[in-house]
Protein backbone atom coordinates (compact mmCIF):
# COMPACT_ATOMS: atom_id res chain seq x y z
CA UNK A 1 0.00 0.00 0.00
CA UNK A 2 1.34 3.53 -0.99
CA UNK A 3 1.74 6.46 1.44
CA UNK A 4 -1.61 8.15 2.31
CA UNK A 5 -2.10 11.30 0.78
CA UNK A 6 -3.92 12.98 4.21
CA UNK A 7 -3.68 11.71 7.03
CA UNK A 8 -5.12 12.03 10.39
CA UNK A 9 -4.19 10.53 13.62
CA UNK A 10 -5.95 11.11 16.96
CA UNK A 11 -7.68 14.13 16.18
CA UNK A 12 -9.75 15.77 19.25
CA UNK A 13 -11.26 18.84 19.14
CA UNK A 14 -13.70 20.59 21.29
CA UNK A 15 -15.73 24.05 20.76
CA UNK A 16 -16.14 25.08 24.53
CA UNK A 17 -17.25 22.21 26.52
CA UNK A 18 -18.85 20.27 23.87
CA UNK A 19 -16.51 17.93 21.80
CA UNK A 20 -16.76 17.83 18.05
CA UNK A 21 -13.96 15.26 17.05
CA UNK A 22 -12.97 12.48 19.56
CA UNK A 23 -10.02 10.61 18.48
CA UNK A 24 -10.24 10.30 14.89
CA UNK A 25 -7.78 8.74 12.46
CA UNK A 26 -8.66 8.80 8.97
CA UNK A 27 -6.31 8.03 5.81
CA UNK A 28 -6.70 9.06 2.37
CA UNK A 29 -4.89 6.84 -0.19
CA UNK A 30 -4.25 7.18 -3.74
CA UNK A 31 -6.86 6.18 -6.20
CA UNK A 32 -9.61 6.17 -3.96
CA UNK A 33 -12.60 7.95 -3.04
CA UNK A 34 -13.09 8.12 0.65
CA UNK A 35 -16.59 9.37 1.59
CA UNK A 36 -17.67 10.51 5.53
CA UNK A 37 -20.80 10.44 6.58
CA UNK A 38 -22.57 10.94 9.79
CA UNK A 39 -25.71 12.63 11.49
CA UNK A 40 -25.73 16.32 11.92
CA UNK A 41 -23.55 17.62 14.14
CA UNK A 42 -21.03 13.97 13.94
CA UNK A 43 -18.25 16.37 13.46
CA UNK A 44 -17.60 16.33 9.74
CA UNK A 45 -17.17 19.55 8.47
CA UNK A 46 -15.00 20.08 11.47
CA UNK A 47 -12.97 17.15 10.46
CA UNK A 48 -12.77 18.39 7.07
CA UNK A 49 -11.52 22.05 8.33
CA UNK A 50 -8.69 19.97 10.47
CA UNK A 51 -7.43 18.13 7.36
CA UNK A 52 -7.32 21.28 5.14
CA UNK A 53 -5.53 22.93 8.07
CA UNK A 54 -7.40 26.06 8.67
CA UNK A 55 -8.79 24.34 11.70
CA UNK A 56 -5.95 23.59 14.36
CA UNK A 57 -6.90 20.60 16.03
CA UNK A 58 -6.54 20.60 20.06
CA UNK A 59 -5.15 17.21 20.40
CA UNK A 60 -3.72 14.60 17.09
CA UNK A 61 -1.61 15.36 13.61
CA UNK A 62 -2.99 16.04 10.43
CA UNK A 63 0.04 14.97 7.69
CA UNK A 64 0.12 16.00 4.13
CA UNK A 65 1.92 13.73 1.89
CA UNK A 66 4.17 12.96 4.55
CA UNK A 67 4.73 16.38 6.33
CA UNK A 68 2.71 17.97 9.29
CA UNK A 69 0.54 20.08 7.82
CA UNK A 70 1.25 22.82 10.51
CA UNK A 71 4.47 22.50 9.15
CA UNK A 72 3.92 23.69 5.89
CA UNK A 73 2.79 27.26 4.60
CA UNK A 74 -0.79 27.87 3.58
CA UNK A 75 1.37 28.28 0.18
CA UNK A 76 2.55 24.87 0.37
CA UNK A 77 -0.93 23.49 1.77
CA UNK A 78 -2.63 24.94 -1.46
CA UNK A 79 -0.01 23.53 -3.95
CA UNK A 80 -1.09 19.80 -2.75
CA UNK A 81 -4.68 20.53 -1.67
CA UNK A 82 -7.41 21.39 -3.29
CA UNK A 83 -10.83 22.32 -0.92
CA UNK A 84 -14.01 22.81 -2.34
CA UNK A 85 -16.74 24.23 0.13
CA UNK A 86 -20.27 24.80 0.13
CA UNK A 87 -21.56 27.71 -1.61
CA UNK A 88 -21.03 31.00 0.42
CA UNK A 89 -22.88 34.12 0.60
CA UNK A 90 -20.66 36.28 -2.15
CA UNK A 91 -21.30 39.76 -2.22
CA UNK A 92 -19.57 41.15 -4.87
CA UNK A 93 -20.11 40.60 -8.69
CA UNK A 94 -16.38 38.35 -9.21
CA UNK A 95 -17.08 37.18 -12.46
CA UNK A 96 -17.16 33.06 -13.36
CA UNK A 97 -14.31 33.45 -15.38
CA UNK A 98 -11.99 35.33 -12.27
CA UNK A 99 -13.54 32.70 -9.71
CA UNK A 100 -12.05 30.25 -11.50
CA UNK A 101 -8.58 31.69 -12.08
CA UNK A 102 -8.34 31.85 -8.17
CA UNK A 103 -7.34 28.08 -8.29
CA UNK A 104 -4.12 29.03 -9.78
CA UNK A 105 -3.44 31.75 -6.74
CA UNK A 106 -0.88 29.77 -4.76
CA UNK A 107 0.85 29.50 -8.64
CA UNK A 108 1.45 33.00 -8.14
CA UNK A 109 3.75 35.91 -7.46
CA UNK A 110 2.19 38.38 -4.74
CA UNK A 111 1.18 40.57 -7.68
CA UNK A 112 -0.76 37.95 -9.14
CA UNK A 113 0.58 37.86 -12.31
CA UNK A 114 -0.68 34.77 -14.41
CA UNK A 115 1.18 33.66 -17.10
CA UNK A 116 -0.41 31.87 -20.19
CA UNK A 117 -0.05 28.41 -18.56
CA UNK A 118 -2.27 29.87 -15.84
CA UNK A 119 -4.30 31.26 -18.64
CA UNK A 120 -4.69 28.12 -20.57
CA UNK A 121 -5.23 26.09 -17.52
CA UNK A 122 -8.36 28.31 -16.33
CA UNK A 123 -9.82 27.75 -19.78
CA UNK A 124 -9.13 24.17 -19.57
CA UNK A 125 -11.24 23.86 -16.13
CA UNK A 126 -13.53 26.14 -17.90
CA UNK A 127 -14.30 24.08 -20.31
CA UNK A 128 -14.21 20.83 -18.39
CA UNK A 129 -16.97 21.72 -16.27
CA UNK A 130 -19.23 23.13 -19.66
CA UNK A 131 -18.54 26.91 -18.21
CA UNK A 132 -17.17 28.25 -20.59
CA UNK A 133 -20.24 29.87 -22.31
CA UNK A 134 -20.74 31.54 -18.62
CA UNK A 135 -17.56 33.23 -18.08
CA UNK A 136 -18.43 36.12 -17.99
CA UNK A 137 -21.36 35.87 -15.51
CA UNK A 138 -20.97 37.23 -12.32
CA UNK A 139 -21.17 34.53 -9.79
CA UNK A 140 -23.93 35.84 -7.63
CA UNK A 141 -26.21 35.74 -10.31
CA UNK A 142 -25.74 32.42 -11.00
CA UNK A 143 -28.19 29.29 -9.74
CA UNK A 144 -26.73 27.25 -6.99
CA UNK A 145 -25.66 23.99 -9.29
CA UNK A 146 -24.11 27.08 -11.46
CA UNK A 147 -21.90 27.73 -8.39
CA UNK A 148 -21.26 24.21 -7.58
CA UNK A 149 -19.88 23.68 -11.09
CA UNK A 150 -17.43 27.01 -10.37
CA UNK A 151 -15.91 25.70 -7.31
CA UNK A 152 -15.70 22.49 -8.78
CA UNK A 153 -13.99 24.06 -11.82
CA UNK A 154 -11.69 26.52 -9.39
CA UNK A 155 -10.38 23.09 -7.81
CA UNK A 156 -9.57 21.55 -11.63
CA UNK A 157 -7.80 24.84 -12.13
CA UNK A 158 -5.40 24.68 -9.11
CA UNK A 159 -4.49 20.95 -10.70
CA UNK A 160 -3.52 19.46 -7.58
CA UNK A 161 -3.85 15.69 -6.54
CA UNK A 162 -6.03 15.68 -3.35
CA UNK A 163 -9.13 16.93 -3.36
CA UNK A 164 -11.56 17.34 -0.10
CA UNK A 165 -15.29 18.68 -0.79
CA UNK A 166 -17.96 19.55 1.67
CA UNK A 167 -21.24 17.89 0.98
CA UNK A 168 -21.22 18.67 -3.15
CA UNK A 169 -24.04 17.60 -3.76
CA UNK A 170 -26.43 19.38 -1.00
CA UNK A 171 -29.48 20.93 -2.74
CA UNK A 172 -28.70 19.02 -5.77
CA UNK A 173 -31.85 17.51 -7.32
CA UNK A 174 -31.29 13.82 -8.57
CA UNK A 175 -29.84 13.94 -11.74
CA UNK A 176 -27.23 16.37 -11.05
CA UNK A 177 -26.03 14.59 -7.73
CA UNK A 178 -25.65 11.79 -9.89
CA UNK A 179 -23.89 13.34 -12.40
CA UNK A 180 -21.60 14.90 -9.91
CA UNK A 181 -20.58 11.99 -8.70
CA UNK A 182 -19.84 10.49 -11.73
CA UNK A 183 -17.66 13.27 -12.78
CA UNK A 184 -15.85 12.88 -9.61
CA UNK A 185 -14.98 9.39 -10.08
CA UNK A 186 -13.80 10.29 -14.04
CA UNK A 187 -11.80 12.97 -12.66
CA UNK A 188 -10.25 10.25 -9.95
CA UNK A 189 -9.98 7.62 -12.47
CA UNK A 190 -8.21 10.27 -15.37
CA UNK A 191 -4.46 10.19 -13.56
CA UNK A 192 -3.27 7.98 -11.44
CA UNK A 193 -2.20 9.17 -7.62
CA UNK A 194 -5.00 11.56 -7.27
CA UNK A 195 -7.40 10.96 -4.34
CA UNK A 196 -10.72 12.24 -2.76
CA UNK A 197 -12.31 13.03 0.52
CA UNK A 198 -15.97 13.94 0.86
CA UNK A 199 -18.11 14.80 3.26
CA UNK A 200 -22.04 14.07 2.18
CA UNK A 201 -25.64 13.28 4.15
CA UNK A 202 -26.37 11.20 0.83
CA UNK A 203 -26.06 7.74 1.98
CA UNK A 204 -27.24 6.01 -1.69
CA UNK A 205 -24.86 7.93 -3.27
CA UNK A 206 -22.28 7.05 -1.25
CA UNK A 207 -23.20 3.58 -0.96
CA UNK A 208 -22.68 3.65 -4.77
CA UNK A 209 -20.06 5.65 -5.29
CA UNK A 210 -17.30 5.41 -2.44
CA UNK A 211 -14.45 3.14 -2.22
CA UNK A 212 -14.11 3.56 1.41
CA UNK A 213 -16.63 5.32 3.90
CA UNK A 214 -15.83 6.58 7.35
CA UNK A 215 -18.74 6.64 9.26
CA UNK A 216 -18.92 9.73 12.12
CA UNK A 217 -21.11 9.40 15.34
CA UNK A 218 -20.54 12.24 18.01
CA UNK A 219 -17.47 12.66 16.87
CA UNK A 220 -16.16 9.87 16.79
CA UNK A 221 -15.57 6.52 14.29
CA UNK A 222 -18.62 4.18 14.51
CA UNK A 223 -17.16 2.24 11.26
CA UNK A 224 -15.07 1.90 8.83
CA UNK A 225 -14.08 0.04 5.82
CA UNK A 226 -15.94 -0.95 2.13
CA UNK A 227 -20.06 0.28 2.07
CA UNK A 228 -21.07 -2.96 2.29
CA UNK A 229 -19.33 -3.43 5.96
CA UNK A 230 -20.46 -0.07 6.86
CA UNK A 231 -23.94 0.65 5.91
CA UNK A 232 -25.71 -2.14 7.15
CA UNK A 233 -29.12 -1.92 8.27
CA UNK A 234 -28.43 -2.62 11.65
CA UNK A 235 -25.96 0.39 12.06
CA UNK A 236 -28.20 2.52 9.92
CA UNK A 237 -31.02 2.11 12.24
CA UNK A 238 -28.19 2.92 15.77
CA UNK A 239 -26.73 6.05 13.92
CA UNK A 240 -29.49 7.32 11.76
CA UNK A 241 -32.95 6.42 13.51
CA UNK A 242 -33.37 5.14 10.25
CA UNK A 243 -35.17 2.07 9.09
CA UNK A 244 -33.51 1.24 5.42
CA UNK A 245 -33.21 -1.48 3.07
CA UNK A 246 -29.55 -2.69 1.93
CA UNK A 247 -29.55 -4.70 -1.23
CA UNK A 248 -26.47 -5.97 -2.95
CA UNK A 249 -26.26 -4.66 -6.22
CA UNK A 250 -25.66 -7.76 -9.09
CA UNK A 251 -23.53 -4.92 -10.69
CA UNK A 252 -21.34 -4.83 -7.29
CA UNK A 253 -21.45 -3.28 -4.44
CA UNK A 254 -24.76 -2.14 -2.72
CA UNK A 255 -28.02 -0.23 -2.83
CA UNK A 256 -29.38 2.03 0.65
CA UNK A 257 -32.88 2.65 0.25
CA UNK A 258 -34.46 4.21 3.35
CA UNK A 259 -37.57 3.90 4.34
CA UNK A 260 -38.66 5.72 7.07
CA UNK A 261 -37.34 7.11 10.51
CA UNK A 262 -37.84 4.76 13.74
CA UNK A 263 -37.36 7.20 17.18
CA UNK B 1 -1.30 43.90 -16.93
CA UNK B 2 -3.61 42.98 -19.26
CA UNK B 3 -3.95 45.89 -21.96
CA UNK B 4 -7.77 46.13 -21.10
CA UNK B 5 -6.74 47.16 -17.42
CA UNK B 6 -4.10 49.32 -18.63
CA UNK B 7 -6.54 51.37 -20.49
CA UNK B 8 -9.15 51.79 -17.79
CA UNK B 9 -6.55 52.95 -15.56
CA UNK B 10 -5.37 55.62 -18.60
CA UNK B 11 -8.92 56.71 -18.93
CA UNK B 12 -8.64 57.49 -14.69
CA UNK B 13 -6.17 59.41 -14.62
CA UNK B 14 -6.94 61.24 -17.73
CA UNK B 15 -9.71 61.66 -15.49
CA UNK B 16 -8.09 62.81 -12.53
CA UNK B 17 -6.03 65.48 -14.99
CA UNK B 18 -9.57 67.15 -16.19
CA UNK B 19 -10.68 67.25 -12.74
CA UNK B 20 -7.59 69.36 -11.89
CA UNK B 21 -7.15 71.53 -14.80
CA UNK B 22 -11.17 72.46 -14.79
CA UNK B 23 -10.79 73.04 -10.66
CA UNK B 24 -7.91 75.83 -11.59
CA UNK B 25 -10.68 77.70 -13.85
CA UNK B 26 -13.87 77.41 -11.45
CA UNK B 27 -13.86 79.85 -8.44
CA UNK B 28 -15.74 83.00 -7.53
CA UNK B 29 -13.03 85.60 -7.87
CA UNK B 30 -13.72 87.13 -11.17
CA UNK B 31 -10.59 87.86 -12.30
CA UNK B 32 -8.69 84.85 -11.15
CA UNK B 33 -4.84 86.20 -10.90
CA UNK B 34 -2.11 83.77 -11.44
CA UNK B 35 -1.51 84.04 -7.68
CA UNK B 36 -5.39 82.61 -6.83
CA UNK B 37 -4.77 79.90 -9.81
CA UNK B 38 -1.42 78.88 -8.24
CA UNK B 39 -1.20 79.79 -5.17
CA UNK B 40 -4.38 79.44 -3.57
CA UNK B 41 -6.75 76.42 -6.18
CA UNK B 42 -3.80 74.46 -7.70
CA UNK B 43 -2.75 73.05 -3.64
CA UNK B 44 -6.37 73.22 -2.34
CA UNK B 45 -7.09 70.24 -6.00
CA UNK B 46 -3.81 68.31 -5.35
CA UNK B 47 -4.62 68.25 -1.49
CA UNK B 48 -8.21 67.18 -2.54
CA UNK B 49 -6.75 64.55 -4.74
CA UNK B 50 -4.26 63.35 -1.93
CA UNK B 51 -7.78 63.05 0.16
CA UNK B 52 -9.75 61.22 -2.14
CA UNK B 53 -7.74 58.79 -3.19
CA UNK B 54 -6.52 57.98 0.77
CA UNK B 55 -10.58 57.65 1.80
CA UNK B 56 -11.46 55.87 -1.75
CA UNK B 57 -8.80 52.97 -1.76
CA UNK B 58 -9.35 52.70 2.26
CA UNK B 59 -12.84 51.94 1.62
CA UNK B 60 -11.94 49.30 -1.05
CA UNK B 61 -9.87 47.44 1.00
CA UNK B 62 -11.73 47.22 4.13
CA UNK B 63 -14.81 45.87 1.71
CA UNK B 64 -12.89 43.14 0.44
CA UNK B 65 -11.38 42.75 4.11
CA UNK B 66 -14.73 42.33 5.66
CA UNK B 67 -16.67 41.06 2.69
CA UNK B 68 -18.89 43.75 2.90
CA UNK B 69 -19.74 46.34 0.37
CA UNK B 70 -21.26 48.76 2.79
CA UNK B 71 -17.51 49.33 4.62
CA UNK B 72 -16.34 52.88 4.56
CA UNK B 73 -13.88 54.84 6.68
CA UNK B 74 -16.73 57.17 7.67
CA UNK B 75 -19.63 54.53 8.53
CA UNK B 76 -17.64 52.07 9.80
CA UNK B 77 -16.10 55.02 12.68
CA UNK B 78 -12.55 54.76 11.72
CA UNK B 79 -12.00 57.87 10.49
CA UNK B 80 -13.69 58.94 13.52
CA UNK B 81 -10.66 57.52 15.40
CA UNK B 82 -8.46 59.32 12.98
CA UNK B 83 -10.21 62.92 13.76
CA UNK B 84 -9.89 61.62 17.53
CA UNK B 85 -6.32 61.32 17.17
CA UNK B 86 -5.65 64.43 14.76
CA UNK B 87 -7.41 66.60 17.38
CA UNK B 88 -5.28 64.87 20.73
CA UNK B 89 -2.14 66.03 18.96
CA UNK B 90 -3.34 69.67 18.47
CA UNK B 91 -4.70 69.48 21.78
CA UNK B 92 -1.74 68.53 23.21
CA UNK B 93 0.32 71.94 21.48
CA UNK B 94 0.57 70.30 17.82
CA UNK B 95 4.18 70.74 19.42
CA UNK B 96 5.55 67.17 19.76
CA UNK B 97 8.28 66.34 18.73
CA UNK B 98 7.83 66.12 15.28
CA UNK B 99 5.62 69.51 15.13
CA UNK B 100 2.55 69.81 12.41
CA UNK B 101 3.83 66.35 11.17
CA UNK B 102 2.86 64.73 14.03
CA UNK B 103 -0.71 65.46 13.47
CA UNK B 104 -1.26 62.65 10.83
CA UNK B 105 0.56 59.94 12.44
CA UNK B 106 -1.45 60.28 15.53
CA UNK B 107 -4.14 60.14 13.30
CA UNK B 108 -3.06 57.19 11.85
CA UNK B 109 -2.75 55.91 15.78
CA UNK B 110 -6.41 56.65 15.91
CA UNK B 111 -7.78 55.32 12.94
CA UNK B 112 -5.64 51.82 13.36
CA UNK B 113 -7.26 51.78 17.24
CA UNK B 114 -10.41 51.95 15.74
CA UNK B 115 -9.87 49.09 13.12
CA UNK B 116 -8.53 46.93 15.71
CA UNK B 117 -11.71 47.93 17.93
CA UNK B 118 -14.12 46.99 14.82
CA UNK B 119 -12.32 43.99 13.97
CA UNK B 120 -12.67 42.93 17.54
CA UNK B 121 -16.13 43.60 18.01
CA UNK B 122 -18.14 43.18 14.53
CA UNK B 123 -15.50 40.61 12.26
CA UNK B 124 -14.89 38.09 14.98
CA UNK B 125 -15.87 35.42 12.83
CA UNK B 126 -14.47 36.35 9.31
CA UNK B 127 -17.51 37.56 7.52
CA UNK B 128 -18.84 40.87 9.07
CA UNK B 129 -22.71 40.95 9.24
CA UNK B 130 -23.79 44.00 8.03
CA UNK B 131 -25.44 44.93 11.42
CA UNK B 132 -22.67 44.64 13.64
CA UNK B 133 -20.45 46.51 11.54
CA UNK B 134 -22.96 49.21 11.25
CA UNK B 135 -24.06 49.13 14.96
CA UNK B 136 -20.06 49.20 15.89
CA UNK B 137 -19.56 52.13 13.76
CA UNK B 138 -22.10 54.26 14.48
CA UNK B 139 -21.63 53.86 18.49
CA UNK B 140 -17.68 54.47 17.89
CA UNK B 141 -18.91 57.43 15.78
CA UNK B 142 -21.05 59.10 18.57
CA UNK B 143 -18.38 58.56 20.92
CA UNK B 144 -15.50 60.24 18.76
CA UNK B 145 -17.58 62.65 17.56
CA UNK B 146 -18.04 63.54 21.89
CA UNK B 147 -14.67 63.56 22.25
CA UNK B 148 -13.59 65.70 19.86
CA UNK B 149 -15.99 68.24 20.88
CA UNK B 150 -14.33 67.77 24.44
CA UNK B 151 -11.02 67.89 23.47
CA UNK B 152 -11.40 70.71 21.89
CA UNK B 153 -13.67 72.45 24.31
CA UNK B 154 -11.21 71.89 27.05
CA UNK B 155 -7.85 72.66 24.71
CA UNK B 156 -9.50 75.85 23.90
CA UNK B 157 -9.24 75.24 20.42
CA UNK B 158 -12.83 75.53 20.40
CA UNK B 159 -13.31 78.09 17.72
CA UNK B 160 -16.26 76.77 16.48
CA UNK B 161 -15.64 76.79 12.85
CA UNK B 162 -13.07 74.47 14.32
CA UNK B 163 -14.85 71.60 15.67
CA UNK B 164 -17.44 71.77 12.75
CA UNK B 165 -14.64 71.69 9.98
CA UNK B 166 -13.68 68.31 12.10
CA UNK B 167 -16.63 66.76 11.59
CA UNK B 168 -18.12 67.71 8.74
CA UNK B 169 -15.05 67.03 6.77
CA UNK B 170 -13.74 70.16 4.03
CA UNK B 171 -10.93 71.01 1.94
CA UNK B 172 -8.54 73.77 3.63
CA UNK B 173 -4.82 74.69 3.31
CA UNK B 174 -2.42 73.52 5.06
CA UNK B 175 1.32 74.10 5.57
CA UNK B 176 3.82 72.48 3.52
CA UNK B 177 5.09 70.37 6.35
CA UNK B 178 1.91 68.86 7.12
CA UNK B 179 1.29 68.37 3.59
CA UNK B 180 4.64 66.35 2.89
CA UNK B 181 3.58 63.96 5.89
CA UNK B 182 0.13 63.19 4.35
CA UNK B 183 1.76 62.63 0.77
CA UNK B 184 4.57 60.46 2.61
CA UNK B 185 1.87 58.75 4.52
CA UNK B 186 -0.69 57.96 1.58
CA UNK B 187 2.37 56.74 -0.34
CA UNK B 188 3.21 54.55 1.89
CA UNK B 189 -0.48 52.86 2.65
CA UNK B 190 -1.19 53.09 -1.13
CA UNK B 191 1.83 50.76 -1.85
CA UNK B 192 0.58 48.57 0.88
CA UNK B 193 -2.79 48.73 -0.66
CA UNK B 194 -1.06 47.35 -4.35
CA UNK B 195 1.25 44.29 -2.60
CA UNK B 196 -2.31 43.09 -1.25
CA UNK B 197 -4.55 44.00 -4.23
CA UNK B 198 -4.06 40.16 -5.54
CA UNK B 199 -4.47 38.96 -1.79
CA UNK B 200 -7.77 40.75 -1.70
CA UNK B 201 -9.63 38.75 -4.45
CA UNK B 202 -9.01 35.58 -2.19
CA UNK B 203 -9.96 37.24 0.56
CA UNK B 204 -12.65 38.66 -0.73
CA UNK B 205 -13.81 34.84 -0.99
CA UNK B 206 -14.23 34.82 3.19
CA UNK B 207 -11.22 33.52 5.35
CA UNK B 208 -10.81 29.67 5.00
CA UNK B 209 -10.96 30.08 1.25
CA UNK B 210 -8.40 32.62 1.11
CA UNK B 211 -6.00 30.31 3.67
CA UNK B 212 -7.03 27.50 1.44
CA UNK B 213 -6.05 28.92 -1.59
CA UNK B 214 -2.26 29.89 0.20
CA UNK B 215 -2.84 33.47 1.68
CA UNK B 216 -1.25 33.79 5.06
CA UNK B 217 -4.67 35.53 6.45
CA UNK B 218 -3.90 36.84 9.88
CA UNK B 219 -0.45 38.60 8.12
CA UNK B 220 -2.23 39.87 5.12
CA UNK B 221 -4.77 41.50 7.31
CA UNK B 222 -2.24 42.86 9.44
CA UNK B 223 -1.12 44.79 6.60
CA UNK B 224 -4.16 45.41 5.02
CA UNK B 225 -5.56 47.35 8.70
CA UNK B 226 -2.41 49.13 8.52
CA UNK B 227 -2.54 50.44 4.95
CA UNK B 228 -6.08 51.62 5.74
CA UNK B 229 -5.07 53.40 8.92
CA UNK B 230 -2.29 55.07 7.20
CA UNK B 231 -4.40 55.87 4.50
CA UNK B 232 -7.48 57.04 6.77
CA UNK B 233 -5.05 59.07 9.18
CA UNK B 234 -3.45 60.81 6.35
CA UNK B 235 -6.42 61.99 4.87
CA UNK B 236 -8.23 63.03 7.57
CA UNK B 237 -6.14 64.52 9.44
CA UNK B 238 -6.15 67.56 6.72
CA UNK B 239 -9.65 67.01 5.81
CA UNK B 240 -11.68 65.97 8.95
CA UNK B 241 -14.71 63.23 8.45
CA UNK B 242 -15.29 63.45 4.81
CA UNK B 243 -18.36 60.49 4.30
CA UNK B 244 -18.91 57.92 2.01
CA UNK B 245 -16.03 58.92 -0.45
CA UNK B 246 -15.21 55.29 0.31
CA UNK B 247 -18.45 53.65 -0.53
CA UNK B 248 -19.18 55.91 -3.57
CA UNK B 249 -16.21 55.78 -5.74
CA UNK B 250 -15.12 51.68 -5.18
CA UNK B 251 -18.98 50.69 -5.68
CA UNK B 252 -19.34 52.83 -8.99
CA UNK B 253 -16.02 51.38 -10.18
CA UNK B 254 -16.97 47.78 -9.53
CA UNK B 255 -20.31 48.34 -11.53
CA UNK B 256 -17.84 49.65 -14.15
CA UNK B 257 -15.20 47.29 -14.38
CA UNK B 258 -15.89 44.40 -12.27
CA UNK B 259 -14.68 42.99 -8.56
CA UNK B 260 -10.85 42.26 -9.27
CA UNK B 261 -8.83 44.34 -6.91
CA UNK B 262 -5.47 44.26 -9.29
CA UNK B 263 -7.73 47.33 -10.99
CA UNK B 264 -9.80 47.87 -8.38
CA UNK B 265 -7.54 49.44 -6.19
CA UNK B 266 -5.28 51.47 -7.98
CA UNK B 267 -8.57 52.75 -10.10
CA UNK B 268 -10.14 53.44 -6.46
CA UNK B 269 -6.69 56.23 -5.72
CA UNK B 270 -7.36 57.79 -9.45
CA UNK B 271 -11.56 57.72 -8.94
CA UNK B 272 -11.26 58.59 -5.55
CA UNK B 273 -8.64 61.59 -6.38
CA UNK B 274 -10.80 62.51 -9.52
CA UNK B 275 -13.80 62.36 -7.33
CA UNK B 276 -13.14 64.79 -4.55
CA UNK B 277 -11.52 67.20 -6.86
CA UNK B 278 -14.76 67.89 -8.34
CA UNK B 279 -16.58 67.63 -5.48
CA UNK B 280 -14.38 70.33 -3.50
CA UNK B 281 -14.92 72.58 -6.75
CA UNK B 282 -18.31 71.90 -6.64
CA UNK B 283 -18.54 72.76 -2.70
CA UNK B 284 -16.73 75.99 -3.99
CA UNK B 285 -18.67 77.16 -6.37
CA UNK B 286 -22.45 76.37 -6.01
CA UNK B 287 -23.44 78.39 -3.18
CA UNK B 288 -20.59 81.43 -3.88
CA UNK B 289 -19.48 83.31 -2.12
CA UNK B 290 -20.10 81.10 0.55
CA UNK B 291 -18.08 77.29 0.57
CA UNK B 292 -19.78 74.48 1.16
CA UNK B 293 -18.02 71.85 3.69
CA UNK B 294 -17.09 68.97 0.97
CA UNK B 295 -18.25 66.35 3.21
CA UNK B 296 -21.68 68.33 3.64
CA UNK B 297 -21.79 67.33 -0.34
CA UNK B 298 -20.11 64.12 -0.50
CA UNK B 299 -22.40 62.91 1.82
CA UNK B 300 -25.73 63.99 0.22
CA UNK B 301 -24.81 61.71 -2.92
CA UNK B 302 -23.46 58.78 -0.12
CA UNK B 303 -26.43 58.31 1.82
CA UNK B 304 -28.85 57.42 -0.63
CA UNK B 305 -26.27 55.05 -2.27
CA UNK B 306 -25.69 53.49 1.41
CA UNK B 307 -29.21 52.81 2.05
CA UNK B 308 -29.76 51.09 -1.53
CA UNK B 309 -26.83 48.85 -0.53
CA UNK B 310 -28.18 48.21 2.85
CA UNK B 311 -31.13 47.18 1.62
CA UNK B 312 -29.78 44.95 -0.45
CA UNK B 313 -27.14 43.41 1.78
CA UNK B 314 -30.42 42.56 4.20
CA UNK B 315 -32.13 40.88 1.69
CA UNK B 316 -29.42 38.92 0.55
CA UNK B 317 -28.28 37.74 4.74
CA UNK B 318 -31.71 38.28 6.64
CA UNK B 319 -30.27 39.07 10.43
CA UNK B 320 -28.92 36.28 12.49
Amino acid sequence: MSAALVEARGLAHAFGATPVLRGVDVALSPGKMLVVLGPNGAGKTTLLRALSGVLRPHAGEVTLDGVAIAARTRREVARRLAVVPQESAMPFPFSVREMVALGRAPFLGPLGRESADDVARTDAALAALDLAALAGRAYPTLSGGEKRRVLLARALAQGVDTWLLDEPTAHMDLGHGLYCFEWLRGWLAAAPGRGILLVTHDLVLAARFADELLLLERGAVAARGTPADVLTAERIAAVYGVEARVERDPAGGIIVSPLRAIR
Amino acid sequence: MTRSRAAVLVALALLLAGALASSLFVGSAEHATREIVLGIRLPRALLAALVGAGLATAGALLQALLQNPLADPYVLGISGGAALGGVAALALGGGLWLGSAAVPIVAFAGALGASLLLYAIAAAGGRAPAHSLLLTGVVFNAFASSLIVFATSAADLARVAGVFLWLIGSIRMVEPALLAAVAALLALGLAIALRFAYALNLIAQGDETASQLGVDVPAARRWILAGTALMIGASVSVSGLIGFVGLIVPHLLRLSFGSDHRLLVPASALGGAAFLVVADTLARVVLAPTELPVGALTALVGGPLFLVLLRRDLARMPAA
